[in-house]
């Protein structure tokens, strides 16, 4: 229940958002709308912890966001110096990383993030292993850390 | 105060922009797909990031604001989706990634000191 009122919420929010008018006419078509994709939605079956994720609170925001930016930022700055390097100093590698999660979605938020940050692509995952190629040894070694505290933050994220 | 906001519209414009094409040289400097996939990985995220920013320091407090960060956050869940979906294509197509050892090593990073 309370993933479908977080999902019309959701829908109502940007229904407002992206057209900004406050017409009757067209508010009324807002919640049209908003009540035939919910009521789809109930009839597939689909509204549960992953299409309307509201367990997670606002903590993928406040708590892993920035943190996610900083490594992005600091992983494409290391990427690109190698790119531009006369010598382009690469060594591709090929890792398996075991994953802590226990929630598909924090499995698939993990291996999303992983993929995010440049050097690192998640290939594939079987289970609770992704295997991970990665640009450089010093990359996979240093996002063998890294992963090791996304990891964590991921599981944080996931809470109980 | 308008121009302050100019410059730094013009300063992240620019970044993006050197990340964009950035991303185009690995992508053609690369040795092999999998590789390349890196180079794109530096457009979709700084490149596109930063000119999107960019573009809300244009905005201002305006429903634009909202659709320029809109914009971004499902950047930033499609393109690592399209990213691993290529990869796993490619893998599972039999396209092996080219490497220096060719053992993989097999990493627990809960067990690593």
């Amino acid at each position: 229940m309370k993933h479908t009122i977080s999902l019309a919420v959701a829908l109502g929010a940007v229904w407002m958002l992206w057209s900004g008018h406050t017409e009757p006419f067209l508010l009324l078509l807002g919640v049209l709308s908003i009540l035939a994709v919910v009521g789809i939605c109930w009839r597939m079956q689909i509204i549960d912890g992953e299409s309307a994720p509201i367990q997670l609170g606002i903590r993928p925001f406040v708590a892993y966001l920035p943190w996610l930016i900083k490594e992005i930022v600091v992983a494409n700055l290391d990427v690109t110096r190698r790119v531009l390097a006369k010598e382009m100093p690469i060594a591709p590698t090929v890792i398996k990383i075991q994953t802590h999660q226990r929630t598909d979605l924090g499995r698939v938020i993990f291996a999303n993030s992983i993929t995010l940050t440049p050097g690192t692509v998640s290939v594939t995952m079987s289970g609770d292993e992704i295997t991970v190629h990665a640009l450089s040894p010093t990359e996979a070694e240093h996002d063998t850390e890294c992963a090791a505290d996304m990891n964590r933050r991921v599981v944080q994220l996931e809470g109980s | 105060m308008n121009w302050m906001l100019d410059a730094i519209t013009w300063v992240l414009l620019l970044g993006g922009a050197f990340f964009s094409i950035v991303g185009g040289i690995g992508i053609v400097r690369l040795p092999d797909f999998f590789a390349r996939l890196h180079g794109g990985g530096i457009t979709d995220t700084l490149g596109a990031g930063l000119i999107l920013l960019g573009l809300m320091f244009q905005a201002g407090w305006s429903l634009a604001l909202v659709k320029l960060i809109m914009i971004l956050a499902f950047l930033f869940v499609t393109s690592p989706t399209a990213c691993h979906a290529l990869a796993h294509a490619a893998l599972s197509n039999g396209l092996q990634p080219q490497l220096v050892e060719p053992e993989t090593q097999t990493c627990d990073e809960g067990q690593q000191p």
